[in-house]
């Protein structure tokens, strides 16, 4: 059954008729061209398919495409503008936090959100809110140090302005 | 020669395609007429296909092709990821057809279905009717040695698939000769890789009637050629592209999905077919890390040398060769040049069993006969009251050591400085005298355990390199290279090293990443740690040879001889003052303008390495013992390696924390289960087989003890997959510091822990 939905991906309008079953993520990777969310486990496990849904963090792969009806979903595609890397990114590239690269994706996104919220994080903070998302090649260090620089340089920064704007 | 590039701590060169989702993998080729392909896999371990209909399949609206290993070739091929060999007896086991007429293992690739999309093809698998006469399924080497147990391979008597070892010196002559004999049994369990991207490749003919297959893997040129064997077509009719990959560690060092992808787009015709596998597949259905029973025996001097060890092994193989006869001799080799004994002999039995199939993982063997002989080494360390770092530093190889059996010198050997500095950072001395006298139900304790390497596989296997330089007209290059950057920042080193050799900044090397073997110099890909090492030699040459022709050139446009001119900071200088000649990129525009001598400049080597160089390292554990629960918490952890000359301090440190983090989740938790009965998966899932995650991973300590290797141009040796090697044992031995109780099985869980504790009267 093809259901008609609106929504915006990375501030540009999409209408398009999805049928009842597909996932955000199918529609986002294969309908649209948003590769760089990721699958990694299709079930919601592991976090590569992070995109940001109004603001929060959210497992694509289990989430239907129909319940995007009017909604502000963010992709990795849609963090760095105009070649200028987020502070978000820009802390992921200087720690190191980056390996085979297919959970950068979704930490990024989980990590923008946090910078987003304007709160404080202590460092078990920071791995609980990363917890949902798994990595096989960086045994977490250069990431959890990534975030933790990203949120202090939000903090020294000051405000609350949109990091991936 | 003070360096601008090695040694520095240069930004990955793909590092903003990754940030960005610019990064391109095998799933983001997406066709406008793609298809989807699934696999009907068994769901008995071991069982003969009697007869397979497929017509209500056939008929689905949609579906477009079923195979069944009627109708695909029937070449049996090997898939390990080694090079060809012309020599025969040294050629991998041949022991696999693309799809199968009798299931060895619950997941085996029994009948294939490509349909024009997911949903249609997981529909048309359900309606394959599959008559199956179920075998008894054998899922341990003992029931699979057992006298009549039935043949899991006719051809492979006793399912054994290899029992080769060593003997050096003479075993009885040095047992007798000890004062004391220890003897012990350990066992490790079956993990799985578990990289972020499931195995994934998509295969169409292009309009010259060739086999394009895209695909995840760490050896292109290799895939190649089994997909050539295996379909029993010439080499050159397939073409194997490797774009961005996210993850391997050994599992895509193997043929797992591309043989099949290419009969897959030949039965439609050559459309283009995508097969991917879901997690759950990809964690049964591509490869595993053998599990290794072993039996110790050693014999010791009164003042504690090493003088005669006896080790018994019994690997576990599963269902297919796979790396199966090549693993437990690599791990046997690579170990036995770190503690130099007069009489050593290794007796391995790698046996097929109806489990999946295991095959290469990080560290290829290593991490198991290392966690068993480290963990040995203590217990003996206990029983003769020595401390342990004592016992090991007085049988330490040193400098000078040749491997008696394969030649391999020992020419920089960091391990006693790796000792040195891991004992201060974990403050082993201070914290030993303080948890002396532990009483309560919680108990610390310290633990640390030495591994040796290998870089690469010489002499065992070839040791080939390729690397292609091309001048542009603005000074700057591009690199190729046949090697595969899977995660682990090769690219990155090897734009370092051709900075460092033309005298140029690292953003002037333009690595092409993308591997395809039509275009991409020859080379064995991704394994054995041997990038660096081996691939390194042949971008030295390459841009040696680059430097020598531009120098060349700017003699003739300068009338300064080459020899008296150099290459730095982009420009041509006088080698002796520095004073500037001209800009490199001048010279470089004329290479390819000039009206009478334009010849662009370019180079194009190999590099066939007859070297290895040993690595060494460390792992200090320090853990908290729960004795009430049997969970254990690691508090501190350090690893320090002797990996030569680094050449990019961040990318070396985060391979170690990568290893690091492998290496807690393989002592304490992980391990792919199975129904005891029937051989059926219990927790082929990313929920259910315990990863570690981000709260389970203590702050990793990494230090470099930086020896210069001579036989690399740089002075460097392997890295990628020795950090995980000596973990497990590190942390077992802080245990049963902490404890007293020896524990003899990983993982360490908690269920097995407390069971341990139990037995030994401590709760």
């Amino acid at each position: 059954m093809l259901k008609k939905i609106s929504f915006t991906v990375n501030d540009t309008p999409v209408t398009l008729e999805v049928e009842a079953g597909e996932t955000l993520l199918e529609v986002l990777r294969n309908r649209l061209g948003y590769t760089g969310v990721k699958k990694g486990c299709g079930v919601g496990e592991c976090g590569a398919c992070t995109v940001l849904i109004d603001g929060t963090p959210v497992d694509s792969c289990i989430y239907l495409a129909v319940w995007a009806e009017g909604k502000k979903i963010v992709t990795i595609e849609g963090i760095a503008r105009n070649g200028e890397l987020s502070r978000v990114q820009k802390a992921f590239v200087e720690e190191g936090a980056i390996q085979c690269g297919f959970c950068t994706p979704g930490y990024v996104l989980t990590a923008t959100a946090m910078v987003e919220s304007g709160k404080k994080y202590t460092r078990e903070e920071i791995k609980r809110e990363l917890a949902g998302h798994l990595c096989r090649c960086t045994g977490y260090q250069n990431i959890l140090r990534a975030v933790e620089k990203a949120l202090n340089d939000q903090a020294q920064g000051g405000g609350s302005c949109a990091s991936y704007r | 020669m003070a360096s601008t590039a090695v040694g520095q701590s240069v930004t990955r060169v793909d590092a903003v395609a990754k940030v960005t989702g610019q990064a391109k993998y095998t799933g983001d080729f997406i066709f406008r007429d793609m298809l989807v392909g699934k696999v009907l896999r068994s769901p008995y371990a071991h069982a003969i296909v009697k007869n397979i209909d497929a017509s209500q399949a056939r008929a689905l609206p949609g579906v477009e092709g079923i195979l069944t290993y009627k109708d695909v070739p029937r070449n049996k091929f090997p898939t390990a990821g080694h090079p060809y060999s012309l020599d025969p007896a040294h050629g991998d086991k041949a022991d696999c057809t693309i799809l199968t007429e009798k299931a060895r293992f619950v997941g085996d690739a029994v009948a294939a279905v490509i349909a024009r999309d997911e949903l249609t093809a997981a529909e048309a698998l359900k309606l394959i009717k599959v008559e199956y006469e179920v075998l008894e399924p054998l899922l341990t080497p003992e029931a699979a040695m057992r006298e009549g147990a039935p043949l899991i391979h006719e051809d492979c008597p006793g399912n054994i698939l290899s029992a080769s070892g060593y003997d050096i010196g003479d075993i009885e002559g040095a047992f007798k000769e000890a004062d004391y004999i220890f003897e012990d049994e350990l066992e490790t369990s079956i993990v799985q890789h578990c990289q972020l991207e499931n195995h994934i490749s998509c295969a169409y003919v292009d309009s010259d009637g060739r086999i394009v297959i895209i695909t995840s893997t760490q050896i292109p040129h290799i895939i190649r050629r089994i997909v050539g064997q295996a379909l029993g077509i010439p080499w050159g009719r397939i073409r194997v592209i490797k774009p961005c990959v996210g993850g391997g560690f050994g599992s895509k060092q193997d043929a797992c999905l591309e043989p099949l992808v290419a009969a897959m787009t030949l039965a439609v015709g050559g459309r283009p077919v995508k097969l991917e596998l879901s997690r759950e597949e990809c964690m049964i259905a591509t490869r595993t890390r053998h599990a290794f029973k072993f039996k110790i025996k050693t014999g010791v001097s009164r003042d504690g040398r090493l003088i005669g060890m006896h080790i018994k092994a019994i690997a576990n193989t599963g269902a297919y060769a796979s790396h199966g006869h090549s693993i437990a001799m690599a791990g046997g080799s690579k170990f036995r040049i770190l503690y130099p004994m007069q009489a050593l002999k290794y007796e391995p039995c790698t046996v097929y069993t109806n489990l999946p199939v295991a095959g290469a993982m990080r560290g290829y063997g290593s991490p198991q006969i290392t966690f068993a002989v480290e963990s040995h080494l203590d217990n003996i360390a206990s029983k003769l009251h020595i401390d342990p770092i004592e016992f090991r530093l007085k049988n330490l190889v040193k400098e000078g050591y040749v491997d008696p059996l394969n030649g391999n010198a020992v020419r920089s050997c960091g391990i006693r400085e790796c000792i040195a500095r891991g004992k201060e950072l974990i403050k082993w001395d201070e914290k030993k005298a303080r948890y002396k006298n532990q009483a309560g139900s919680r108990r610390r304790g310290l633990g640390m355990a030495c591994f040796s390497y290998g870089s690469g596989t010489y002499p065992v296997g070839l040791e080939i390199g390729g690397a292609r330089i091309v001048l542009n007209q603005d000074g700057s290059v591009q690199l190729q290279v046949g090697a595969t950057e899977i995660g682990q920042g090769s690219d990155t080193v090897f734009a370092q090293m051709v900075a460092e050799v033309l005298g140029i900044p690292v953003d002037m090397v333009h690595v092409i990443s993308t591997q395809d073997t039509d275009i991409s110099p020859f080379d064995t890909g991704a394994y054995a740690s041997r990038q660096t090492y081996i691939t390194g030699m042949a971008v030295a040459r390459a841009a040696a040879e680059v430097k020598e022709k531009i120098l060349d050139f700017a003699w003739g446009m300068t009338d300064i001889p080459a020899h008296a001119l150099d290459i730095k900071g982009a420009n041509i200088v006088y080698k002796h003052s520095g004073e500037v000649v001209m800009p490199l990129a001048e010279v470089a525009l004329h290479t390819y303008y000039d009206t009478v001598f334009a010849k662009p400049i370019t180079s194009d080597t190999s590099n066939n390495a007859r070297v290895n160089a040993f690595v060494f390292g460390v792992t200090f554990a320090e853990v908290e013992v729960d004795l009430k629960t049997g969970r254990i918490d690691v508090l501190e952890i350090y690893n320090v390696h002797d990996s030569g000359r680094i050449i990019n301090h961040q990318l070396a440190a985060a391979q170690v924390h990568g290893g690091v983090g492998m290496g807690i989740g393989y002592a304490l938790s992980e391990q792919l289960l199975f129904d005891e009965k029937t051989g059926r998966p219990l927790n082929n899932n990313l929920l259910d087989y315990k990863l570690p995650t981000i709260m389970d991973i203590p702050a990793i300590g990494v230090d470099f003890v930086e020896t210069f290797e001579p036989t690399s141009p740089f002075g460097c040796k392997a890295l990628g997959e020795p950090p995980i090697i000596p973990v497990a044992p590190a942390i077992r031995n802080a245990v049963f510091d902490a404890t007293g109780v020896a524990l003899d099985r990983l993982p360490m869980n908690p269920q097995r822990v407390f069971e341990k504790f139990k037995e030994a009267g401590l709760i």
